[in-house]
């Protein structure tokens, strides 16, 4: 499903080269639960950007879903994520001026489905998540936790192969990371690929593999096979 | 290729963004709402003071008699300074420069004009032909006088519109022309009809051959007034036009060539150069503030743009991430931007011309303020400099914005 091979990345600010990613090899398949876990300066939000065709990449390659990804151009690299990719994060990125369900339905605009289609569907997606009477809702009349779900509903409306979620739990209570991890958990069962960046190690402990990442390349890998439903 | 569901998502971001919508409008619209009351006042100043130098060309020199205050060899000051066709022969032959030249005497008999059963009093006036290109009037029908009219000796006359609606009434109006009316009980020939847009008293008048007057009323051969114009001669020119004729007079009248009061001679160009001097000077300044309120109009605009796109990095991103493209993201931001301030000129424009329109319809009818008017193309013009400068002010930071790593951009640091 994904794959990267070699994979490399630095930075340049002014005369100072950052080598962030030095030669990374992973190796996800489709319906796997991953989390990658690593300390702030050990490139995992740099590996999320490039996984999520957000940035560009110097050296190695990267193939998703046996898509080569490389050299895009903005327009097709906006194609692949709209259909491919959906993302969950940490402080939900929600459009404060839309409700609930223009949220949710946000990708499909981009799809050009129509205002009334794309509302519908969202609709459904709402009642998935059990938050169907909130569809008018501004978000900010919304918990963290129904913020979450709506954020998951839209990364879910688009039906994509991935989703990818950056630290999705770091601004919720532990009770609620524990519903938004079950969710996943679920979501993953319909075969959609899960990967979760976090620091936690709770969080981490509810996935079936464990990347640690660490100065760029791949520390460890641990795999819960007692805890997999495959 | 109009697409609905684009400005769907357009009119739905602005209405719920009231403030930041209103402060772009309001920049806007304000901009160009004090740059039409600006230009508009400027232009109505200036249609007023021209107005006033209505009614005659505005190269003319009018030659007055008048009563000498110096003593001069050996004539005591307080006499009067007495005109005759002789100076208007001599003034035509000798002075270099003249284009046409008319003399004209005041009629102070009985100015009592009649048709039929119409009565009226108007101002009598003899003159020359050239008389008519000198005050600028124009013929409405028939002709003015000419050479023949005035070396024959004929009773003809040349009446003003509103003499011509005061005397001939209903069916006679057609048949003004050709038909005779009586001035001081003399019938005379109606020959033409003109108008004048000179002020008032001078359109209720009428003219008839100078040595007709002469001749059937006066019994001399005096003038009052000798009139010429100077072509295109320089005001320098035209100056030493002026001293010539004062020098000539002088010696020939026998007074002061310094007493001013002996004969007045004014010039016209003059009085005009200075009144336009000072309306160039006024329409300088009226730009200079206006194109400062247009620069206060861009600024405050390209402001607001800035930090309406930096608010919306974090929308930017979350679009970026959902699979929106750049270019969809900056187009809808510009799109939206040109419609907001595109509608606040739209709004700027019309409340300027609004209260433009309402101020000179409700105001009295002021002498130096007529019409005040915006130029329409500058204010257009301004208006959709004010989009550009809106629209480039947010392009850039919304390119910038359009561009940024998504993850980033919504990471809470």
């Amino acid at each position: 499903m994904l794959e990267l091979q070699g994979l490399h990345k630095s930075y340049f600010t002014g005369n100072n080269e950052l080598h962030v990613l030095k030669g990374l090899d992973l190796k996800i398949e489709q319906g796997e639960l991953v989390s990658i876990m690593g300390s702030s300066g050990s490139g995992k939000s740099t590996l999320l950007n490039i996984l999520g065709i957000l940035d560009s990449y110097d050296k190695g390659s990267y193939k998703l879903n046996n898509t080569l990804i490389s050299n895009l151009s903005e327009k097709k690299a906006a194609h692949y994520r709209n259909n491919m990719l959906g993302f969950v994060f940490q402080s939900f990125n929600l459009i404060t001026f839309k409700n609930a369900m223009e949220n949710v339905a946000l990708p499909l605009y981009y799809q050009g489905i129509s205002r009334k289609k794309r509302n519908k569907i969202a609709l459904e997606y709402l009642d998935r998540m059990g938050l169907r009477e909130w569809a008018e809702h501004m978000p900010n009349e919304l918990s963290g936790g129904q913020k979450q779900r709506v954020a998951i509903a839209r990364a879910m409306i688009s039906k994509p192969k991935v989703i990818l979620a950056d630290e999705p739990t770091g601004a919720l209570d532990s009770a609620t990371s524990i519903e938004v991890m079950d969710l996943f958990r679920e979501i993953n069962k319909t075969g959609i690929t899960m990967i979760i960046v976090t620091h936690e190690k709770d969080i981490s402990e509810k996935t079936d593999r464990i990347i640690y990442l660490k100065d760029g390349i791949i520390e460890s890998e641990h795999i819960r096979k007692e805890m997999s439903y495959v | 290729m109009f697409d609905l569901d684009k400005w769907q998502e357009i009119f739905a971001t602005i209405k719920k963004n009231r403030l930041r919508t209103f402060l772009t409008g309001f920049s806007v619209a304000w901009g160009i709402f004090m740059l039409i009351i600006l230009l508009g006042s400027g232009k109505g100043l200036e249609n007023g003071v021209r107005n006033q130098f209505k009614g005659s060309v505005n190269n003319g020199i009018w030659i007055s008699a008048g009563r000498t205050t110096i003593p001069f060899q050996g004539y005591k000051p307080g006499r009067d300074i007495k005109f005759t066709n002789e100076d208007y022969e001599r003034v035509k032959t000798t002075i270099d420069g003249i284009d046409v030249i008319s003399a004209r005497s005041w009629f102070d008999i009985n100015n009592t004009i009649s048709y039929k059963n119409e009565y009226g009093n108007f101002t009598i006036s003899p003159c020359h032909p050239s008389y008519a290109i000198i005050k600028d009037v124009q013929i409405v029908e028939g002709r003015f006088l000419n050479e023949i009219d005035v070396q024959k000796y004929r009773k003809v006359v040349a009446i003003s519109t509103i003499v011509h609606d005061a005397l001939f009434k209903n069916g006679d109006k057609e048949k003004a022309v050709g038909s005779y009316i009586k001035i001081s009980g003399v019938p005379f020939k109606v020959v033409g009809i003109f108008s004048d847009e000179g002020p008032e008293d001078e359109q209720r008048r009428v003219y008839i051959p100078i040595y007709t007057a002469q001749r059937v009323f006066m019994g001399d051969n005096e003038i009052n007034q000798i009139s010429l114009t100077t072509g295109d001669q320089t005001l320098d020119e035209v100056e030493k036009m002026v001293e010539q004729i004062r020098k000539q007079f002088s010696a020939v009248h026998k007074f002061d060539v310094e007493d001013r009061r002996a004969i007045n001679i004014w010039n016209k160009a003059e009085d005009y150069k200075r009144t336009m001097d000072l309306f160039a000077g006024i329409r300088l300044f009226v730009w200079i503030v206006g194109i400062g309120t247009i620069i206060a109009g861009i600024v405050g605009v390209s402001n607001i743009m800035i930090i309406v796109v930096k608010e919306r990095t974090k929308e930017i991103g979350v679009r970026k991430a959902i699979g929106a493209t750049p270019y969809s993201i900056v187009s809808t931001i510009i799109t939206e931007s040109i419609l907001i301030t595109a509608f606040a000129g739209y709004v700027g424009l019309v409340l300027g011309i609004g209260l433009m329109e309402l101020l000179s319809r409700a105001l009295p009818p002021i002498e130096f303020f007529v019409n005040p008017q915006a130029d329409l193309r500058v204010a257009i013009s301004a208006t959709i400099l004010l989009i550009f400068s809106g629209t480039f002010a947010g392009m850039f930071p919304a390119i910038k914005a359009a561009n940024i790593r998504p993850i980033e951009a919504l990471r809470d640091e």
